[in-house]
């Protein structure tokens, strides 16, 4: 499979999934006694999850060094995978 | 948002109850479980308590019920828990109550004793009967002069009757018969024998049925013996070895028929005796009936009675010994629901004045309440099993509801093991309700019933950091095509079957092009888990992450401090600890992130060679040296960095001394108008009195040693200036501990993923090595095996281990930011179901 992966449509993709969970979701929350912890939780588990994804995408963005494989792996990824 | 963000205001009060509606005032209190209630007689003791005769009068209530829950439970019966509520009982009912389980106790009393003796009596005939049947069979026969039949007595050793004896075979033959304990049989034979040589003959023989002994109470196959003897001394002998020997003697009729007629008069005995006996039972059953009905709703009303009368034992007469006066901590919001649960108290027990509550001032800090649900009830109590909140200062369960799973979750991280913990969890939330789950009796159970829902929600994250940690049971998956292209590199490097058998390891180089297409989009590459150098990507990757997520938790948390300082009003504080502490840690470690991140988007595989190390930089910018080799991550780092090192510095002695001296220049402003002050507070005495916080019992010299003035302010400078000292030190050297501290993330989501590894290799992979049918069967042990493993190491093991370091990270790196945690909670006066057998 010969396809490159963008490095921006899944940055816009996931900055806009939680963005709605995390800005946009609040305002929809109904009136009641839990309505403060309901938004709390929204916002920090839109923090949360978006940073986490975040660090590990850009982690990978520009490799330093390449994962070194067995020639068993090697034969096998490229005869069977590719 | 409500009382979770921060506790709820609560007030000291005092209720002015008259004496004659008290009792049921405290009642609906009670019932609505609004107040806790100071004592106010903290010196007097249980004995002089002013209703010490009413508690104690409930507590011989309570001695009856116990002796008659006793009696249930011998007889087999269940007592079911109480099916309404009822309320605590007037005076009347009370002693209605109390002469109705004195009756009912004394009438079981007599019934079972009736009984006892009853059973005890018809054990005997029974026994009686017996012995005179079986006896029979050596008895009805001529008297023996040969040999008796079936006598054990004479054995090998004794020759059959001594035909000297003959001369005296005309005597009159006397009998004794009785019972005997069967272990004890061979003894008294032996007795009997050396004692009474040859002049008796003993028979024994079992009873065909088993009986009840009446001091073990087992049923025992008792022996019946039957002694013939002649001579008066030889039968005070025989009488005196059975009655050592605890037999039961009965008179042994000498012809048939009277043995008739005592066996005619026993059946007839024993029959009517069964009779009674069956009456009496019948009637000790209807007792119990009448005991099982009413008892538990008997066990509610004196438990909420007593625990009344322990309330307004606290209370304080005032001087006219017409009114009860009790000092309460109430939320400020429920006193409307107080005042009408006194009203309703005062018409209950119909007396035309009203009770009333007022609030009062106090210097006192009040307790701590925090209402909850069933869902935020499990964080709320692992926040306050550090510390309970002070008074009004912000509460960390909020924001704990989700960063304590999550961080869990980084240790965690598997897609397979945290759906089954989720799984798990959404079972007990979906069954709450069901009595066998939320009533069970084991306390490890009940622990992780309580915790459900936070079970639910560290499961649930911890799915999502298994997709992007790319492990499901410790395998790999490509949702996306991986990054890396093998064929582009083997193309490139003329990667051949020969040359691949020749090299075992090769590695795939980046800057080649074709090799790396992009970052994966959601998570970790696959080609990684193949790769034998995964550990040095992962490793990097998890430790930044680690120390990333720590100083965004840490900063976090000193941002919370700034909603304390705001509701306290102390300005001083935004500007004195606030901004210094947020420049220490955002200028050291806040561009420590930024290093991170900027080596992140700069550096690629063409300068990888050259790629600054972070650490190096980081160490460097502390010592203010310069490494030749270590180049530069942007232009003018240098120069930057100085600037925020200096920066950080200069925030230190601002911390420290900032808030002292603030407070030590404004009380000497305070001190030049200090004569005024002292003469307005001479004038207000009544108002000072309550001021301090002490109840209304307190006495004048208790009020004085509330004003110290100056001397005490400047012994409390002396100690703000340490406390802000030690503050100061534990901050700056925190920031750098704790973001080590950090690194556990990666340390045990590391050992999670190395133990998922090592039970997938070793155990689940050798079940797939036979491809016949054969291995098949044989995937079925090994399954159960990687199954029972998985479960105990690495949901149980692993998952408690993982709990326990979040927990720390919470209750340590992230509060000691923000939290005091030095309150008390509010116990409301309640009447609980106590503990039911």
């Amino acid at each position: 499979v010969m396809t490159a992966h963008s490095f921006a449509l899944p940055l816009v993709l996931f900055s806009a999934f939680w963005g709605l969970v995390g800005i946009a979701a609040p305002w929809f929350v109904p009136k009641g006694p839990n309505r403060g912890v309901i938004i709390t939780m929204l916002v920090t588990t839109a923090v949360c999850c978006y940073l986490f994804w975040l660090i590990a995408i850009l982690a990978q963005a520009n490799p330093l060094f390449g994962p070194q494989l067995k020639n068993e792996t090697i034969w096998y990824v490229r005869f069977l995978w590719e | 948002m409500g009382s979770l963000f921060r506790s709820e205001e609560v007030c000291l009060a005092q209720l002015f109850l008259q004496s004659a509606s008290a009792y049921s005032c405290v009642s609906e209190l009670g019932e609505r479980g609004l107040l806790e209630f100071r004592d106010l007689n903290p010196k007097v003791s249980a004995f002089q308590r002013r209703f010490v005769g009413e508690v104690r009068r409930c507590e011989e209530m309570e001695k009856t019920f116990t002796f008659l829950q006793q009696e249930l439970r011998e007889a087999g019966r269940v007592l079911a828990p109480c099916p309404d509520n009822p309320r605590a009982p007037l005076a009347r009912e009370a002693l209605r109550v109390q002469e109705q389980s004195e009756q009912l106790a004394q009438e079981l009393r007599e019934v079972s004793r009736n009984r006892a003796s009853l059973r005890g009596r018809l054990r005997d005939l029974r026994q009686y009967l017996h012995v005179l049947r079986e006896s029979r069979r050596f008895t009805s026969l001529p008297a023996p002069l040969g040999s008796p039949p079936r006598s054990r007595a004479l054995s090998e050793r004794e020759p059959l009757l001594d035909p000297s004896l003959h001369q005296h075979l005309d005597r009159k033959i006397n009998f004794v018969a009785g019972v005997i304990h069967p272990w004890r049989v061979s003894a008294f034979e032996r007795l009997l024998w050396r004692a009474c040589r040859g002049y008796l003959v003993a028979s024994f023989v079992e009873m065909p049925e088993p009986m009840e002994d009446p001091t073990t109470g087992e049923s025992i196959t008792w022996v019946i013996f039957v002694i013939s003897y002649w001579g008066e001394q030889i039968g005070q002998k025989i009488r005196k070895i059975s009655d050592c020997f605890h037999c039961h003697v009965y008179p042994y009729p000498e012809s048939e028929a009277t043995r008739e007629d005592t066996l005619s008069g026993l059946h007839s005995q024993i029959q009517d005796l069964s009779v009674v006996l069956e009456e009496t039972e019948q009637y000790l059953a209807q007792v119990l009936d009448k005991v099982v009905l009413a008892l538990p709703t008997w066990r509610v009303q004196v438990q909420k009675m007593k625990a009344i009368y322990l309330i307004l034992n606290q209370c304080s007469f005032d001087v006219t010994e017409k009114c009860l006066i009790a000092e309460v901590w109430c939320p400020v919001k429920d006193l409307t629901q107080v005042q009408d649960a006194l009203r309703q108290g005062s018409y209950k027990s119909g007396s035309s004045v009203e009770c009333f509550v007022q609030r009062i001032p106090t210097s006192e800090s009040p307790p701590t309440l925090i209402r909850t649900n069933k869902f935020t009830a499990g964080f709320q109590s692992i926040v306050d099993a550090y510390g309970v909140a002070s008074y009004q200062e912000v509460n960390p369960a909020p924001y704990a509801i989700i960063t304590f799973p999550f961080i869990f979750a980084i240790m965690f991280g598997d897609v397979g093991h945290g759906l089954l913990m989720f799984l798990f969890a959404l079972w007990m939330v979906l069954y709450e309700d069901r009595p066998s789950l939320r009533q069970a009796s084991n306390e490890i159970w009940l622990m992780f019933f309580e915790g459900r829902y936070l079970i639910l929600l560290m499961g649930a994250f911890s799915i999502y950091t298994g997709f992007i940690y790319n492990e499901c049971f410790s395998r790999a998956t490509a949702i996306f095509p991986s990054a890396w292209s093998v064929a582009a590199m083997a193309n490139h490097s003329s990667w051949s079957s020969a040359y691949l058998a020749t090299h075992p390891v090769l590695t795939l180089d980046p800057n080649v092009t074709g090799v790396f297409r992009g970052p994966y989009p959601f998570g970790i590459d696959p080609i990684w888990s193949l790769a034998i150098n995964h550990l040095n990507f992962l490793n990097s990757f998890k430790m930044k992450m680690s120390v990333v997520l720590g100083i965004v938790h840490m900063a976090f948390g000193v941002i919370l401090g700034i909603f304390n300082h705001v509701h306290f009003r102390q300005w001083h504080r935004l500007v004195l600890e606030f901004l210094p502490e947020m420049i220490f840690l955002l200028a050291l470690f806040g561009y420590l992130v930024f290093l991170i991140f900027f080596k992140w988007i700069k550096f690629s595989a063409a300068n990888s060679l050259v790629a600054p190390s972070i650490l190096i930089h980081f160490i460097d910018m502390f010592l203010f040296t310069s490494n030749a080799d270590n180049l530069p991550l942007y232009e003018g780092q240098v120069p930057v960095q100085t600037v925020l090192v200096v920066l950080a510095l200069a925030s230190v002695p601002v911390l420290l001394l900032g808030t002292p001296l603030y407070l030590w220049c404004q009380q000497r402003s305070l001190r030049t108008s200090q004569p005024t002050l002292v003469a307005s507070r001479e004038q207000e005495p009544l108002l000072e009195g309550q001021e301090a916080g002490n109840s209304v019992n307190a006495t004048k010299e208790d009020v004085e040693s509330g004003g110290h003035s100056p001397d005490a302010k400047h012994l409390d400078l002396a100690e703000l200036f340490m406390h802000q000292a030690i503050h100061t030190i534990e901050y700056c050297l925190g920031c750098v501990s704790n973001t080590a501290s950090y690194l556990r993330l990666w340390a045990l989501s590391l050992a999670h993923a190395q133990l998922s590894e090592v039970l997938w290799s070793m155990v689940m992979r050798s079940g797939f090595v036979g491809l016949r049918y054969v291995g098949g069967v044989v995937l079925v042990p090994v399954f159960a095996a990687f199954a029972v493993l998985t479960v105990a190491i690495l949901l149980v093991m692993e998952g408690l281990s993982a709990f326990l370091h979040a927990l720390r990270l919470h209750w340590v790196e992230f509060q000691n930011k923000f939290y005091v945690g030095s309150g008390y909670k509010l116990c409301p006066f309640t009447f609980t179901p106590d503990h039911w057998e």
